[in-house]
């Protein structure tokens, strides 16, 4: 008697080591994004609040603010201070338009799969040029 | 509020994460709003050093503002962070764990930045 029971595919959950396999499309690629900017900027909250902190309570500590940047802080060398504000300063940037696209899309119903491909990419666009700008700014490129 | 107890709860349909949804992006409005006013006051004329910089956050409407920012943004990290763990997370004591100690990073980053802005 012929087995007619038949062969279904089973989906399990994408294990970790499947993931650089699959290719993204940029609503996917911006997505991800926004939830690894999120958390970076979540974890990296004290430092922020330590920087408003000693930017605001006086003179001295707004010069140890600045100098922070050049001189460092504690055994970081001030380059790698840039360098982690830099990520902070994309992270702002993408979450930021990445937020804006989402409420767009949320206000005027533009889901479709041509919306959603183009204005994923003008977010990733423009996330990385002002990044770049203001990451210009910040090492004294002009 | 529909019930959600006993044998009339409501056990299906969407509904449940509509609350979350809607105070993530009314957070997030109030915190794109604040950039811009921030922004704004920073790129008025004037060389920047401590003192306008310290003068922006002198006004209390200002300091107002930062502190209903400051809760926005510890409500906003709380969904978005929850989310994180719910996805990726599945051993519920872990899951608590990991919830609990962004509930007490969230707080204690709130209360240090308030404190930054009215101690002045």
């Amino acid at each position: 008697m012929a087995n007619t029971l038949k062969e279904r595919p089973v989906y399990r959950n994408i294990h970790v080591s499947q993931i650089v396999a699959y290719r993204l499309p940029p609503a996917g690629i911006v997505s991800i994004l926004h939830r690894v900017s999120g958390a970076l900027m979540f974890l990296l909250l004290p430092f922020v609040i330590w920087l408003f902190d000693n930017s605001l309570t006086s003179e001295i500590s707004f010069d140890r603010f600045s100098s922070v940047f050049s001189s460092g802080l504690g055994f970081l060398p001030g380059w790698f201070v840039k360098l982690v504000c830099l990520g902070l300063i994309w992270g702002y940037l993408h979450h930021f338009i990445a937020g804006v696209r989402h409420l767009w899309m949320d206000m005027t119903h533009s889901v479709t799969k041509e919306q959603g491909h183009s204005s994923a990419i003008i977010t990733l666009a423009l996330s990385a040029l002002l990044t770049v700008a203001l990451g210009a700014k910040l090492f004294g490129l002009f | 509020m529909s019930t959600n107890f006993g044998s009339k709860r409501l056990v299906v349909g969407a509904h449940y994460g509509t609350r979350d949804w809607l105070s993530q992006r009314v957070t997030a409005v109030l915190m794109a709003l604040f950039t811009v006013v921030l922004l704004v006051q920073v790129l008025l004329p004037g060389p920047m050093g401590y003192y306008k910089w310290a003068g922006i956050f002198a006004s209390q409407w200002m300091k107002v503002l930062t502190f209903v920012v400051i809760v926005s943004l510890a409500l906003h990290a709380w969904v978005g962070v929850r989310d994180i763990w719910m996805d990726y997370v599945k051993p519920a004591g872990v899951r608590l764990a990991l919830q609990v100690f962004s509930i007490v990073w969230l707080l204690g980053c709130a209360g240090w930045a308030v404190q930054v802005i009215w101690r002045l």
